[in-house]
């Protein structure tokens, strides 16, 4: 098999995972998308790994580090989620606009001139 | 630094230290009061020993030191003559007698302190006024004299006509002084120098003396209320009674007689001017007595008197009459002086100064009524008074002008002689009026009751000087010209005979139309004029037309083009600015997906970029 064919895989695999974390609402199906991603990457490492076939098989020690690492990082991912979720009372991601720069530019200041006090002027009779 | 230089210099300094250590011990009433007496009392004093030296013989030029200008320099120059000693004497007694009356008249005003620091700095300047030699010296005592009237009008700044009062007098005075500055460049440009000895001494006929000389005569038309910038004074009257009488009567607005006194040597050289001053003074003479006629405000008839008076000064002037107008300067420094603290004694008791409702003040304050009597005799012009002779004096130095010659053209001289005659008689009526109103007649609902002693004691002092000066109505004119002109005072019969009769026919008109309105005000006979006397022949109004709306339109036009024209544009820069910084904040919205796209979007340029590099 040559090594078009897992490439191939790896990166419609990539794609599709990148269109989910762009496109998605749901804040999980979000996170999914990045372990999509994530797996695509660990398809392509062994791919090199098989072709390379280096004494260190450096692509599988690597694939294990990604799985550890994405494990990890999808339970933070989840665990921030749910709190989101118990605060906001949704996970869905086009509700949490908070850092939303617009919002926060001021109105300017109208400082007004005062019109002239007297605009009649009176006489003095004493 | 001879004694008469040293002397001189103190005098001026003395009430300024007054002034300064009266500003600082303001809110004590008891040292105030001490301070403010004992500067303005020490002051005539010294001016007494120092006038007594001058008028021996002692005449003195002493020079402080000089100011280089790039043109023409500035000395700091003293001068020691018969004319400014004998002034500073006045300025000095009736500043002492102002002080002392005034311990009792504001004693209980909580800004005396500052009120007595002003009036001890506003003597300081007018004895400057009085004693400089360089006219730029002059000029700096004769603005802070300035400055002081407005803030001692202004004093009562609670009630609103004071405050407009004090600003109208500031502004109308200043107007005055513009040309009076220019008038002094001028002079100073043609004899080198700014010192009036050189400039008596170096000028010559011209044009541009003439014009110099005219420009100088805004000034004191802007001090001494004359027309067309007599609106200030009978306004000023919202101040306190003793400023009235100080500034307002004796003193400063007699700044503009003396000035013209001073540069009397110049005047000499310019008929044209004189013939202006002339116009002027015949016009304010008979302008003013009008105006007095239907006062209903006895310190409004005072004011109008005031500016009737000057106008006399400055017509005595005028026809070549220099001892004449000076003369008169200092008789109607004493009972004019003496008229409005009189006027403050009665405001005291009753609580008012409207005539409308005074009447029968003859019997209970009988004192007060035999002062006032003096002094109205006096300002009428009747015999052996004071002002009888110096009124006479003026009168027969228009005659010798109009019949054998002046320093000015003939029908300028018949001028002032006719507007003279004409304000005798006037004079006559409108005091008799007042006289008539105030203390004779129905008596007032109100109680009065004579005033404390430190209010009548300058009152005696002022009517013995009001009786004295007619006296001496025969040395103190030689005194004042001593060594510089041909002296004195010399009555022709024809003239004075014709203005007693007139006195006489004025106080006999008032009189009769006061019997006619039932012994109310006479001043009701004059029917649908009496308003727009009353009004000042309506000068308020036409300037109100003319001058101040369209200054007050151009300032809105002003704010509306710094509203509507620049804050739009320093408004719109800001809006500008923040617009542009919302430009990136489009790329903010806290959407983690839009922030991974553009993540994305880079990378793949790089990548691209990368590939066609390679």
């Amino acid at each position: 098999m040559s090594l078009a064919f897992p490439l191939a895989v790896s990166a419609l695999l990539f794609s599709i995972g990148v269109f989910g974390v762009l496109a998605r609402r749901n804040a999980v199906l979000l996170l999914v998308s990045v372990e999509l991603m994530l797996n695509a990457a660990n398809i392509n490492l062994v791919a090199f790994d098989a072709w390379w076939a280096d004494a260190l098989h450096a692509g599988q020690v690597l694939t294990l580090f990604v799985i550890t690492i994405a494990a990890a990082e999808i339970g933070i991912g989840l665990a921030i989620v749910l709190l989101v979720f118990r605060a906001r009372g949704s996970s869905d991601l086009d509700d949490l606009g908070i850092l939303d720069e617009r919002a926060d530019v001021p109105e300017p200041i109208e400082a007004d001139i005062e019109a002239p006090a007297a605009s009649e002027p009176h006489e003095a009779r004493a | 630094m001879s004694y008469v230089g040293a002397g001189v210099a103190l005098v001026i300094v003395l009430p300024f230290a007054a002034a300064v250590t009266g500003m600082a011990f303001g809110k004590q009433r008891l040292l105030a009061q001490r301070i403010a007496v004992t500067g303005t009392g020490l002051a005539l004093v010294l001016a007494i020993s120092v006038g007594v030296a001058v008028w021996g013989g002692d005449r003195e030029i002493s020079s402080w030191g000089t100011i280089p200008t790039g043109w023409v320099p500035i000395e700091i120059a003293t001068r020691a003559d018969p004319l400014s000693l004998t002034l500073a004497v006045m300025v000095a007694a009736v500043a002492f007698a102002v002080q002392v009356y005034s311990t009792s008249y504001l004693g209980r005003d909580p800004r005396y302190g500052s009120y007595a620091a002003l009036v001890s700095l506003f003597t300081s300047a007018m004895l400057l006024v009085v004693l400089a030699d360089d006219l730029i010296i002059l000029l700096v005592g004769w603005e802070i004299m300035g400055i002081c009237s407005a803030l001692l009008i202004g004093h009562y700044w609670e009630l609103p006509e004071a405050r407009a009062a004090a600003v109208k007098a500031f502004i109308v005075t200043h107007l005055g002084d513009m040309g009076l500055l220019i008038g002094f460049f001028v002079l100073g440009d043609l004899a080198g120098s700014f010192q009036v000895s050189v400039i008596a001494a170096t000028v010559e006929p011209s044009t541009t003396l003439t014009v110099g000389l005219v420009l100088v005569l805004c000034g004191v038309a802007g001090k001494s209320a004359q027309v067309p910038l007599h609106v200030w004074l009978p306004d000023a009257m919202a101040g306190p009674t003793p400023i009235s009488a100080l500034i307002h009567a004796a003193t400063m607005v007699a700044a503009g007689v003396f000035l013209v006194a001073r540069l009397y040597d110049a005047y000499l050289l310019a008929p044209v001017a004189m013939a202006v001053l002339a116009v002027m003074a015949a016009v304010t003479m008979v302008f003013a007595a009008l105006s007095a006629l239907a006062q209903d405000d006895l310190k409004r008839v005072l004011a109008w008197s005031t500016t009737s008076q000057l106008a006399y000064m400055l017509g005595g002037l005028a026809v070549g009459g220099y001892s004449a107008g000076l003369f008169h300067l200092i008789s109607h420094a004493a009972f004019k002086a003496l008229l409005f603290l009189a006027a403050g004694v009665i405001a005291y008791a009753i609580g008012t100064t409207l005539l409308s409702r005074m009447g029968g003040l003859r019997t209970e304050m009988r004192r007060t009524y035999w002062i006032m009597t003096i002094g109205l005799a006096a300002l009428v012009g009747i015999p052996p008074l004071a002002g009888f002779f110096s009124k006479e004096s003026v009168l027969s130095a228009a005659e010798e002008a109009a019949l054998h010659g002046g320093p000015l053209p003939g029908w300028a001289a018949w001028l002032v002689l006719l507007a003279g005659l004409l304000t005798v008689l006037l004079t006559a009526a409108y005091a008799g009026r007042a006289w008539l109103l105030a203390f004779h007649g129905h008596p007032s609902e109100v109680p009065a009751h004579e005033p404390p002693p430190a209010m009548r004691l300058p009152l005696y002092g002022l009517s013995a000087a009001t009786i004295v000066l007619g006296a001496l109505a025969f040395w103190l004119p030689t005194a004042l010209d001593r060594g510089v002109r041909p002296a004195g005072v010399q009555l022709h019969w024809v003239t004075t005979i014709l203005s007693l009769i007139l006195v006489a026919a004025g106080g006999y008109a008032a009189y009769t139309a006061w019997l006619r309105e039932a012994q109310r005000d006479p001043a009701a006979q004059l029917g649908p004029a009496r308003p727009v006397f009353a009004d000042g022949m309506r000068v308020d109004a036409i300037y109100e037309a003319t001058v101040v709306r369209p200054v007050y339109a151009l300032a809105r036009l002003v704010v509306a083009g710094d509203r509507y024209v620049i804050h739009p544009y320093v408004t719109g820069s800001g809006r500008v600015v923040r617009s542009l910084g919302r430009l990136p904040g489009a790329f903010q919205r806290g959407k983690v997906q839009q922030y991974v796209t553009a993540v994305l979007a880079a990378v793949v340029v790089l990548a691209l970029v990368g590939v066609a590099v390679r």
